[in-house]
């Protein structure tokens, strides 16, 4: 049980962050959503290459011992750049919109008059 | 004819807009117009290489690229039982294929700019962005390796979603842009899981080892359904197609042209799924089990495509705004290509009707090339005529063919391409979905006609309302558009009349191979697996 | 917007030095401990961002241009593409290291069983690291920069 505590973290991170993207009316909270949900699938990557007791993997000064996988971790931390960009874009095209339109609710802003 | 062959075309093809992107700012500090010049002609390089690449591929099948270490070292490492921990490039007929369409589209866009985008500041960024895009796309068409697809598939987004919100101060731009970014943003984190997942299970990330390995366990199949949806969501299929009209629409025009590619680049991602990823049971026809997930995903396919086709084509009607009535056309045959796709997928596993499922496959394919020249072009013609007279609404236009003479001759052939009237190049991939739905069920080739027909209507009622009628005074002063976008829009209706002229010469060189590439039925030059699988012997993946 | 109070300013003026060599080491030391090149632009980034907070994104602003920042950002990103392609000129393909076993320019090779890595190893990895960290500290910051400033500007108008 407890080593699947990880995946129910991953799980409720990613299904909070649906809510909030889906439900949500302010821009902000849906940004936050997008950002949960990437926060939950990082959590998954890192998890899925730890394996208990494993010591980081440098090969030079290792004690022996199980290590945890390099690969996923690097996965992680391309999404983690990634997301970085995604975000402050998300971020100043909110900024942009709140200029625009004077409100960050979903409902106000947009709609097809033109 | 005997071209040299590169080894390392693969890899240029995605480094020369890479290269370009990042040196732009620094040489649109010396002069505007050598900033244009210099785009163009990294465009241009990069175009010679994806055609080189297409022809070393079309030649002599598959070939591999390995980043960082040259191919023979790898093989030797991979016989001495080392892991495949490298990213590959690994190019069939079907990547050259999506490659020279996305290459094809950048061109003309960056031709159009210099005239088009000339009044706007910000051009440096504009361009950078703009090749970053086109570095994106190539990335996700030729790359042989999952994670890789996500973070070109990421590189494409984020630029295009800049690129939409390009004319910030015009209003709506920026919310249509933060619609594409949650849709990509949210579509690429399912991809990631999905890779995720795959990972997990079979500790590899290659597409082709994947697919060797591939079992179609429960999470294989949630996998499936997360790549699935997230590449559809990309897309634009109808359930998840809100984002497409608005963002066609209020990007500028040279831009809207690039993000049709990136939409077909979403597309290949789909194809790629299903034919390479999971495309285990097609090759393998006497193992029953498998048949299932693909006539099944074949079939949901089919339906979307049919629902894409009615409702795209229902919007299109009662548009008064140009560019979004093109946009609901181009969701439309969206539709086309899935309905094309979707049936080859269905009916592929099935020996009686395997032929027409090889036809409508073809079909599919083909109906991408046509439908990114037919709807590109259309989006020029629009983007012309908002520069020309600064008007997008139907309703106020008119009489323009007396001022605006080429580009009305380019909009009447754009018009028959993409409607599917006979010596245009759309009939004839049309004719081919239309041939083999048949045998599926006729319904599915009856409603696809009959939305064609109607597709024509809204055409015609458009060149009606914007180029015939009596000359409006407002309109007295309009002038011809400037010589760099009739010169791409003239490329454009070229490849299209020449398609249109040798349909079967194009189906031959190009889509039978890509078709052939994607579905196998027995490790022939093109298979995408084996062949990778037999060069690198794999030890411990 | 003029910045924050006296003690603010001071106290961010004296900690942003630490803050900047603590990125450049992280950024130089990427091909031996945890970090690289985003990570310590990052670091750099924050602490840039640190003194925009404290001194107000207008000030800031006149001490510093955007534009200057984006140039920055794409020296780092050619510098980057250019090691690679400098693979694919002298070595054997795209993005291969070829610097490595030459004992001069980071290329030396480690000893299987030492106890840390020597400084001077890894090939072109640390270059690229410093081309990844200029990059990062100039995208990062001009991102913040040019938000704040946006922000500030409309706090102005009211």
């Amino acid at each position: 049980m407890i080593y699947n505590i990880p995946y129910i973290a991953v799980a409720a991170l990613i299904l909070i962050g649906l809510y909030a993207v889906v439900f949500k009316r302010n821009l902000i909270k849906m940004v936050i959503g997008i950002t949960l949900i990437e926060s939950g699938v990082n959590l998954f990557l890192i998890t899925l290459g730890y394996r208990e007791g494993s010591i980081a993997p440098i090969y030079t000064s290792s004690p022996g011992g199980i290590m945890a996988l390099p690969v996923p971790q690097a996965l992680t931390l391309t999404s983690i750049v990634i997301g970085v960009a995604v975000l402050a874009l998300m971020l100043s095209l909110v900024i942009h919109i709140y200029r625009h339109y004077g409100t960050l609710d979903a409902r106000k802003i947009g709609g097809n008059e033109e | 004819m005997n071209l040299p062959t590169f080894e390392f075309t693969p890899a240029l093809v995605v480094a020369i807009p890479l290269l370009g992107a990042f040196l732009t700012p620094l040489v649109s500090r010396i002069n505007d117009k050598l900033r244009n010049i210099f785009v163009i002609i990294i465009m241009g390089l990069t175009g010679f290489f994806v055609f080189l690449l297409a022809y070393d591929v079309l030649a002599k099948g598959i070939k591999v690229y390995v980043f960082g270490a040259n191919t023979a070292d790898t093989i030797q490492s991979l016989e001495n039982g080392l892991p495949l921990l490298r990213i590959l490039f690994e190019v069939d007929a079907m990547s050259v294929l999506m490659a020279g369409i996305s290459v094809i589209l950048g061109f003309v866009a960056v031709i159009y700019s210099w005239s088009f985008m000339k009044e706007n500041t910000g051009l440096d960024k504009y361009y950078t962005l703009f090749l970053l895009m086109i570095a994106g796309m190539l990335g996700m068409e030729l790359t042989g390796d999952m994670f890789n697809f996500f973070v070109f598939l990421e590189i494409t987004s984020i630029a295009s979603c800049a690129l939409i919100a390009f004319w910030t101060n015009k209003g709506k731009a920026v919310d249509a842009a933060f619609k594409y970014i949650v849709i990509s943003a949210i579509g690429a984190l399912f991809i990631l899981f999905a890779v995720a997942l795959l990972y997990s299970q079979y500790n590899a990330l290659n597409i082709a080892v994947l697919g060797s390995m591939i079992q179609y366990t429960f999470l294989d199949k949630i996998a499936l359904i997360l790549l699935i949806v997230a590449l559809l969501m990309k897309a634009g299929i109808v359930p998840m197609h809100m984002w497409l009209p608005d963002a066609y629409s209020r990007a500028p025009s040279s831009v809207t042209v690039a993000l049709i590619g990136a939409t077909l680049a979403s597309l290949y991602g789909v194809l790629r799924v299903c034919f390479t990823l999971y495309g285990n049971s097609l090759s393998n026809i006497c193992n029953n089990l498998n048949i299932n997930v693909h006539s099944m995903l074949g079939t949901l396919l089919i339906l979307l495509a049919i629902i894409t086709i009615i409702l795209g084509v229902i919007m299109a009607l009662r548009q008064i705004n140009f560019k979004r009535l093109i946009a609901f056309a181009a969701i439309a045959e969206l539709g086309y290509m899935f309905l094309g796709i979707g049936t080859g997928l269905t009916v592929l596993g099935n020996p009686e009707l395997a032929v027409y499922g090889m036809t409508a496959l073809k079909g599919g394919i083909f109906h991408i090339i046509n439908d990114a020249l037919d709807v590109g072009l259309l989006f020029l013609v629009a983007g012309a005529i908002y520069y020309a007279t600064r008007e997008n609404s139907l309703n106020r236009m008119g009489g323009l063919a007396r001022n605006l003479k080429y580009t009305t001759v380019f909009f009447l052939i754009g018009l028959l391409a993409v409607s599917g009237m006979p010596p245009m190049n759309g009939f004839a991939s049309k004719i081919l979905i239309y041939e083999s739905t048949y045998q599926l069920s006729p319904i599915l080739s009856i409603i696809a006609i009959l939305c064609s027909i109607l597709l024509l209507a809204v055409f015609v009622k458009v060149f009606y309302s914007a180029f015939m009628g009596p000359a409006q005074p407002k309109f007295k002063d309009v002038k011809e558009v400037p010589k760099s976008m009739l010169i791409a829009m003239g490329i454009i209706t070229c490849i299209i009349i020449f398609i249109g002229l040798f349909p079967q010469f194009v189906i031959n060189t190009v889509v039978t191979p890509a078709a052939e590439a994607l579905v196998n039925f027995g490790g022939e030059k093109g298979f995408y697996i084996n062949e990778i699988i037999e060069s690198f012997t794999l030890g411990g993946v | 917007m003029s910045g924050m109070s006296k003690i603010v300013k001071t106290i961010s003026s004296i900690t942003f030095p630490f803050v900047f060599i603590y990125g450049l080491y992280v950024i130089a030391h990427g091909h031996l401990t945890p970090g690289g090149g985003f990570q310590g632009g990052a670091i750099v980034a924050s602490g840039c961002a640190m003194i925009l907070v404290a001194y107000g994104s207008v000030w800031t602003m006149g001490k510093i241009k955007e534009k200057n920042l984006s140039i920055l950002e794409s020296l780092g990103g050619f510098c980057f593409i250019l090691l690679a392609f400098l693979g694919l000129g002298f070595g054997t393909g795209f993005f291969n290291n070829l610097f490595v076993g030459n004992e001069f320019l980071f290329g030396e090779t480690p000893k299987f069983n030492s106890v840390a890595a020597n400084f001077n190893t890894a090939g072109v990895i640390p270059l690229m690291n410093f081309a990844v960290g200029l990059k990062v500290i100039a995208g990062l910051f001009a991102i913040v920069l040019v938000m704040a400033y946006a922000s500030s500007i409309r706090e102005d108008e009211k």
